[in-house]
């Protein structure tokens, strides 16, 4: 399933590795998403911002089949994966750090990463995965500690890596600088960019400088819809995308 | 293993040292007893080795799956049972254990199916299995009369099957197991399910399930299916109950209803609760001591045993809610590493890792 695609270029791929056509979410009389047509290129890096309950997170959890949407369709390189369990849209490669970190707090760094590497693979190759996640995040130090004992920015550390471990194509990340040190910060900021390198990446952020060290292309949300998706300096400047950031309504 | 890329850990460490520690004193036990005991004694042991395995099933989907299977009973009677009515048919007791242990399994994989397929949530996770064991339970208890049998087993209904062969070696089932004999294949069984199910938790399928117990909505963002997981533990914990449930047929000989009630459910959970929840030492250990208590507290007049059953819960949960084991083991790493930094700081770490 490899494609020909113009990896370091900004050409639009052949065929988008993720495409979201009309998608909704209602919860009851709340309309969450509404209508949202997303598409998102081989190994593209986007950003979504917008305010707190712009549905960024609903979205989130729509693309990686935690939620099933009331209408639209998504696509993952051609294959519909509209309302699949959410370990099967994994498998296909989807892997994601969730807003609120989702680690297994019981168990040691170690373990964490270990359990997501080891999935259809030699014992082997695991132990090869895991020695290079934990050493390209920075973990080993801390490899044996418990993850429940852990520091919040390193638990985001700790759940990135069983992330990067299950080897995925896509990769989510929701706020990954929350709650981190402004070092931290700028450490998240490189590895995100050199994820890029190989994977594309859909990163949902609050954080206006840190959107600006590694954005290149923003799609903004606001109330379930789309608001605007441009180059990153036109969004910031965009007097819509600061109304909606102050309050505002959007006109 | 290879020591270059695995640097062994402590914890790792220290739970290597558990497991022989308790290997060697199960061994101890399994060859010690029959020459140390009187007959009555050793009955009383094969008992406590049933009751252990019943622990150790409960403790396994409990502890380490997360599952809150709260009637357990129900794969041991059916274990007994199967056991029971397949030896009185066959004579040689063989197939009759093997049935003991696919019995409650396949009905464990059907329950668990509907219920973790049909993503029922854990707290009435807990109530199905234990209605369904009072189901089954009332459905025993009801077949009194002989047109209630399974070829040549009569079920009995509340007076259940009396007279139930012993095990017997393969292949001469004239010649059934005396008392030694019964003791060393409960008590063997008891170690190698315990083997068994360590072997299970160090493997990647034992480690994606206590992953899973964990965090469910990681494992399944990483690709695994939590209710695959689930259901397979849930089989393998009722086969675990099963095989205690034949052991528990063999010791008195007898089997009769209440073996699926309530109060069995119940005590499991507390040798669970007692020995400590997370453990398989704890759930083996908790179920000798409230047996012993219940056997000791049986014998005296002064005060309800069940109250002082239900005394001694109540003080567990409120004094070491995390039960003997942890807090034992706790204990001694303690006092072994203090002795350790006095006489040898550094060696005997490496000693015992060899």
């Amino acid at each position: 399933m490899t494609l020909p695609v113009p990896t370091g270029l900004n050409g639009v791929p052949l065929r988008p590795l993720i495409e979201a056509r009309g998608v909704t979410m209602r919860f009851g009389g709340v309309t969450a998403v509404a209508g949202v047509d997303f598409t998102l290129g081989e190994v593209e890096l986007r950003c979504l911002i917008g305010p707190n309950g712009a549905g960024k997170s609903t979205f989130f959890k729509i693309l990686t089949g935690q939620l099933k949407p009331t209408e639209g369709r998504i696509a993952l390189r051609g294959t519909d994966i509209t309302g699949a369990e959410p370990h099967a849209i994994a498998r296909l490669g989807v892997g994601i750090k969730t807003q609120v970190p989702n680690v297994f707090n019981g168990l040691s760094v170690h373990e964490n990463v270990f359990v997501a590497a080891s999935r259809r693979k030699s014992l082997a190759r695991t132990r090869a995965i895991v020695d290079e996640t934990l050493t390209r995040l920075g973990l080993t130090g801390i490899a044996r500690r418990e993850v429940g004992q852990l520091a919040h920015g390193q638990r985001q550390w700790v759940e990135i890596a069983t992330v990067l471990a299950q080897e995925p194509e896509l990769i989510l990340l929701d706020e990954p600088a929350a709650g981190m040190t402004h070092e931290e910060v700028h450490r998240t900021a490189a590895l995100i960019r050199e994820i890029n390198r190989t994977h594309a990446l859909i990163v949902v952020e609050h954080d206006m400088p840190f959107i600006r060290m590694i954005a290149k292309t923003v799609t903004v949300f606001n109330q379930g819809r789309i608001l605007v998706e441009d180059e990153v300096d036109a969004v910031l400047a965009d007097r819509r995308v600061r109304d909606v950031y102050l309050g505002k309504q959007a006109a | 293993m290879t020591p270059t890329v695995f640097r062994p850990s402590g914890a790792g460490l220290r739970s290597a040292a558990g497991f022989l520690a308790t290997l060697a004193l199960g061994l101890a036990l399994l060859f010690g007893a029959p020459h140390t005991l009187d007959t009555f004694g050793l009955v009383q042991c094969t008992g406590f080795a049933a009751l252990a395995m019943f622990g150790l099933s409960q403790g396994f989907v409990w502890g380490f799956a997360g599952v809150m299977s709260f009637g357990q009973a129900a794969f041991l009677g059916l274990g007994g049972y199967a056991y029971a009515v397949a030896v009185l048919n066959l004579g040689d007791s063989t197939l009759p254990v093997l049935c003991a242990i696919a019995v409650p399994m396949l009905f464990a994989a059907l329950l668990g199916y509907f219920m973790f397929y049909g993503r029922i949530s854990d707290a009435y996770i807990g109530v199905i299995t234990l209605t369904v064991s009072v189901i089954l339970f009332q459905l025993v208890n009801a077949t009194s009369g002989s047109q209630y049998r399974i070829g040549a087993a009569e079920l009995g209904g509340f007076n259940g099957i009396p007279a139930i062969p012993a095990l017997n070696l393969p292949g001469h089932p004239g010649e059934p197991l005396d008392t030694d004999g019964i003791w060393y294949a409960a008590m063997g069984a008891l170690i190698l399910v315990y083997v068994v199910l360590r072997a299970v938790l160090a493997s990647r399928f034992g480690r994606v399930v206590v992953a899973i117990r964990e965090n469910e909505t990681r494992a399944q963002l990483i690709g695994y299916d939590p209710r695959l997981y689930k259901l397979l533990a849930f089989t393998i914990a009722a086969g675990v109950a099963g095989l205690a449930g034949c052991l528990y047929a063999n010791w008195g000989g007898f089997i009769s209803p209440t073996v699926f009630g309530l109060p069995m459910s119940a005590q499991v959970i507390i040798y669970v609760l007692v020995g400590g929840l997370g453990t398989l030492v704890g759930p083996m250990l908790g179920a000798v001591l409230i047996q012993a208590l219940i056997i000791t507290a049986g014998s005296q007049s002064v005060l309800d045993s069940n109250l002082g059953l239900g005394l001694v819960l109540v003080g567990f949960v409120l004094l070491v809610p995390q039960g003997l084991v942890p807090v034992l083991r706790g204990l001694s790493w303690r006092l072994i590493e203090r002795r350790a930094g006095k006489a040898a700081p550094g060696p005997l770490a490496t000693e015992t890792a060899r």
